[in-house]
């Protein structure tokens, strides 16, 4: 009796999600770090909330899910249980996004930071350099040791290109200043990055900044009494005094209008590039330990940015041995940008190859 | 009366259980179940669709079964070669590195064959992955034959040099020219690929060397003089050494067996359902098929099972996330339970509990 109840309700229960699919427009969203990373995929999280909470349709989300073997599982799961519209929210899920799009010609994909597209593949990014150009500004200004320490994730160029804007601009207003890079090889990894911090704080780092996505370096960074910048979401909360200000990734905005987008039918495959402009990149308020003028000098800068007056990759720019390779007047393309693998002057080390 | 003897104690039987044998995975089964419905009802999650989606519907459908064969694949393979290391007592804790450089050497072969045709191309792939799988794990018993070194932490370090150097190939010489400098390599040809044994699914080549091997390892280990000595040496190793049995052997053996076949898994990794080398190519399968190894008691056959069952708890994990929207952790917990029922309930194999008198006590005092 007990059992048959219990098939009745199981048998149930998925023919109304079953009946449900077919009316509804339904979004799936694939992490591939925890939700509680409270960095990278706890953004894309806040996006599909808002996703929900505006157009009112139903999200699925898998996190923690490995850049291997796995992936294309998940997507293909995501894909044959009714959502309409699947985003991918990490490099490493390129390969399998393609290849179940193949499948499933019908389903609509968003892959963010990839470069592969098809005709229901679109790819999606954040000009993230745009913020590590403000947050140098305030970097070149604040430190007194005239060393900033910079945590890697990935020698990839999404992240060299943070590491190079983050110069520019610190050098831009203190030409003494030098950036000191340590990679830890992972994209959320609390222990290695709060090691990382402690390792650069003792070769005399007095600000911290990071490209990985727990806020363990900024709290590193609170006990040890050094300035930081936060990574992805506004991480105040870990460290009040320490965060300066922090750049935030705001998914919210694309994830809304591509959703509606799929159920007006007017979804085309693109390639969205976008920074402070399109509300992707965002900062947060800065910090009262921020002189006046320092503050005015970094929102002047975003300001610049905002209006094209000024492009964090715009000439001269020297690589580390001093050669000029950008001419003064002068802008990096998005073509170079998309590629970068050599750092400007004032960056110390070697690139991992 | 004295309130410790009011709890059981553990006392050795005599001679293991037949009974308990047989009857432990249902214990398990049942304590996890119990378990488990807690933890989903906590969750606010009714507790037989919880139990649905960890274990019938993963393998409802015929593509569900072939998935399930993917993921159990490496975790069979090398399930079955470190039980038979540790049935000698062997401790080769980094099968991780072993399947990290097998994908790599086999990864590399198949991009020097890049966008060529060839029948020889696979098996020159399979050679290279299971030949660097072997050299891998030929240093740790080499450290540990002439230098004495403990294998367990050469083995184990080892693993992290392995995914050091598989990221700095695919930073550097094997990326994807193409690729934007992101550190991938090229996707393999058709002709580097494991062939697809159903059109329409992921199911590969590899799930049959899989099979093949818990055959083989079981032939080994019941049937063979190098099995009865693998086990003599675990079980004796005086005795065996006395019996003219060189423990040194056994060590070159058990090692070079399970970076062998851990290297295939990986090259199997790689040449099958990723079919490109990435920085990381393996979830730590090397280091869970530690568990599926212990979970199948240390026998062939019992790591096939429990391969299975350890896959089917990750798509089942991944399922419960689709269908009821539980958090990854609550999925881990209750894998981690159920590791837990099963690995509890076999003590009962060689021990049974008993609730003391208190005479009893007294009189032993």
């Amino acid at each position: 009796m007990f059992k048959k109840l219990a098939i009745t309700a199981v048998l149930g229960s998925s023919l109304l999600v079953a009946t449900a699919a077919s009316a509804e427009t339904k979004a799936g969203f694939v992490y591939v770090g925890p939700v509680g990373d409270h960095g990278w995929s706890y953004q894309h999280d806040q996006g599909r909330k808002a996703v929900e909470k505006a157009l009112g349709v139903k999200t699925t989300y898998v996190e923690n899910v490995s850049e291997g073997a796995d992936a294309e599982r998940v997507i293909r799961k995501l894909a044959s249980s009714g959502n309409d519209i699947i985003f991918t929210t990490s490099f490493g899920y390129m390969n399998p996004t393609i290849k179940v799009a193949k499948r499933f010609p019908k389903v609509k994909f968003e892959h963010a930071t990839g470069y592969k597209r098809a005709k229901n593949v679109s790819t999606y990014s954040a000009r993230f350099y745009e913020g590590r150009a403000v947050i140098g500004t305030i970097a070149g200004k604040m430190t007194k040791s005239n060393i900033v320490g910079y945590i890697g994730s990935f020698p990839i160029p999404e992240v060299i290109r943070g590491i190079d804007a983050f110069t520019l601009a610190m050098r831009a207003v203190n030409p003494k200043a030098v950036v000191k890079v340590v990679w830890v090889n992972s994209w959320f990894d609390p222990g290695k990055e709060g090691d990382a911090a402690k390792a650069l704080i003792d070769q005399g780092a007095d600000i911290i900044t990071q490209h990985t996505d727990s806020p363990a370096p900024l709290q590193v960074a609170e006990k040890r009494g050094v300035y930081a910048f936060g990574q992805a979401s506004d991480m105040k909360a870990f460290a009040p005094k320490a965060q300066l200000t922090s750049i935030i990734d705001d998914w919210s905005h694309y994830y809304i209008s591509r959703v509606k987008a799929v159920m007006d039918g007017s979804w085309k495959s693109t390639d969205t590039w976008g920074g402070f402009n399109a509300e992707m990149v965002k900062m947060a308020p800065i910090s009262d330990a921020v002189p006046a003028d320092v503050r005015k000098l970094a929102l002047a800068k975003r300001d610049a940015i905002m209006d094209g007056s000024f492009h964090p990759f715009q000439g001269p720019i020297k690589n580390q041995k001093g050669e000029l390779v950008v001419k003064a007047g002068e802008v990096l393309s998005d073509k170079v940008l998309s590629g970068l693998n050599w750092y400007v002057e004032g960056v110390e080390g070697t690139m991992p190859k | 009366m004295r309130p410790e003897s009011l709890l059981p104690v553990f006392v050795k039987r005599p001679l293991p259980s037949r009974a308990m044998v047989y009857l432990s995975p249902l214990l398990a089964l049942t304590l996890t179940l119990l378990a488990g419905s807690v933890l989903f009802l906590t969750m606010s999650v009714p507790p037989l669709q919880a139990m649905y989606a960890f274990f019938i519907e993963p393998l409802s459908s015929v593509y569900g079964l072939t998935e399930l064969a993917v993921k159990a694949t490496p975790l069979v393979l090398i399930g079955v070669a470190l039980a038979l290391g540790f049935r000698a007592g062997v401790w080769n804790i980094g099968a991780e590195g072993q399947l990290i450089i097998g994908g790599l050497c086999g990864g590399a072969v198949a991009l020097y064959f890049y966008e060529q045709e060839g029948f020889y191309i696979l098996p020159l792939i399979l050679l290279a992955g299971i030949i660097g799988g072997m050299l891998w794990a030929a240093i740790v018993a080499f450290l540990r034959t002439r230098f004495n070194a403990n294998e367990i932490l050469t083995s184990l370090m080892l693993s992290y040099v392995a995914s050091l150097l598989i990221n700095l190939m695919v930073h550097g010489p094997l990326k994807d020219p193409e690729g934007f400098n992101f550190p991938e390599s090229r996707l393999f040809s058709e002709s580097a690929m494991l062939p697809i044994l159903f059109e329409g699914t992921r199911l590969h080549l590899g799930a049959v060397f899989a099979l093949l091997v818990v055959a083989a390892g079981w032939l080994m280990l019941s049937r063979s003089l190098s099995g009865f000595q693998i086990k003599a040496m675990g079980s004796a190793s005086a005795a065996a050494e006395h019996a003219g049995f060189s423990s040194n052997r056994i060590i070159w053996m058990t090692l070079l067996l399970g970076g062998g076949v851990a290297g295939l898994a990986g090259t199997i990794e790689v040449a099958g359902p990723i079919g490109q080398l990435l920085p990381t190519i393996s979830p730590g399968y090397g280091f869970t098929a530690i568990i599926v190894a212990y979970v199948g008691r240390l026998h062939p056959l019992g790591s096939l099972l429990a391969g299975l069952l350890l896959a089917l708890t990750y798509l089942g994990g991944e399922t419960a996330q689709i269908n009821l929207g539980l958090p990854v952790a609550v999925t881990g917990v209750f894998q981690g339970l159920l590791l837990f029922f099963l690995l509890a309930c076999d003590v009962f194999i060689h021990y049974q509990l008993q609730w003391r008198r208190s005479g009893s006590s007294g009189e032993a005092a």
